[in-house]
């Protein structure tokens, strides 16, 4: 439950990032949780390639890095033909065998 | 047969789901069937060959897919979880010529769940990468050979004329 809701933050974080920058403050006041946990959140983001952040002022800006996303979402989709036609494979060893 | 497919970037999952026109049981027996799973694992170039499948809870299994041009990949599996009928976890990965893992390109996770529908089952896959680098080589790796299978089939259509 914990983890699921977790992701959902993250989602929700990158979608609000994407087309402005928000202080990590900013954001932490839109999530019922710490201020560190939504910097917990970010950092996984920003590992995994999916913010940015740059330091204006005392903030902390986080930004959506769009080409990363593109590009991982197209990594996706090459398996996500492959197990399309794994699992149609599947229906076909099915019925051949009916 | 629908199939359908979701990706998540953040968690670098992507899930199929399909509703086959089957019973529970037999459905089980497309991944507890070594002989029933290599019909579907493989593309028809690269079919698969399991030549180990301890089917047990921390049981690995050892399989081979083998090109066109006789080139094999070896690759192995450990069974994370089984819940028969209705689940099951797995690590794939590339092996050696023994089915011992490589270490090339890291683990692959997926987790296949099966459910009675009102006429067959629903099977739901959920496939997991370890990195955005994983996904990235794997990838690459997956589209020269799309590209050498492609080179085959000009060189068999030139043969051929």
């Amino acid at each position: 439950m914990f983890r699921a809701l977790a992701d959902a933050t993250r989602r929700d974080i990158v979608t609000r990032v994407m087309n402005e920058g928000i202080s990590v403050s900013r954001l932490a006041t839109s999530y019922e949780m710490s201020f560190a946990a939504v910097q917990k959140h970010v950092a996984v983001l920003q590992s995994a390639g999916l913010v940015s952040k740059e330091r204006n002022g005392r903030e902390q800006i986080v930004r959506g890095n769009l080409s990363s996303i593109h590009r991982i979402q197209h990594l996706l989709s090459h398996f996500e033909e492959v197990w399309k036609q794994r699992a149609l494979r599947m229906g076909d060893v099915l019925n051949d065998d009916d | 047969m629908n199939v359908t497919t979701t990706t998540d970037v953040d968690k670098l999952t992507l899930t199929t789901t399909a509703e086959l026109s089957a019973s529970l049981e037999r459905t089980w027996q497309l991944v507890s069937d070594p002989r029933k799973l290599e019909r579907w694992w493989g593309p028809p170039e690269w079919p698969a060959t399991f030549v180990r499948f301890d089917f047990e809870t921390a049981g690995r299994a050892h399989y081979f897919m083998q090109g066109p041009d006789g080139e094999k990949i070896h690759g192995w599996w450990r069974f994370v979880s089984i819940a028969e009928p209705r689940e099951l976890s797995i690590e794939d990965g590339f092996a050696d010529e023994q089915g011992e893992p490589s270490g090339d390109l890291g683990v692959t996770t997926a987790h296949i769940t099966f459910e009675p529908i009102e006429h067959g089952t629903r099977m739901t896959i959920v496939s997991g990468f370890e990195s955005v680098e994983q996904l990235e080589e794997m990838a690459k790796m997956g589209m020269q050979e799309g590209m050498r299978l492609a080179v085959g089939q000009i060189q068999q259509i030139l043969d051929e004329s």
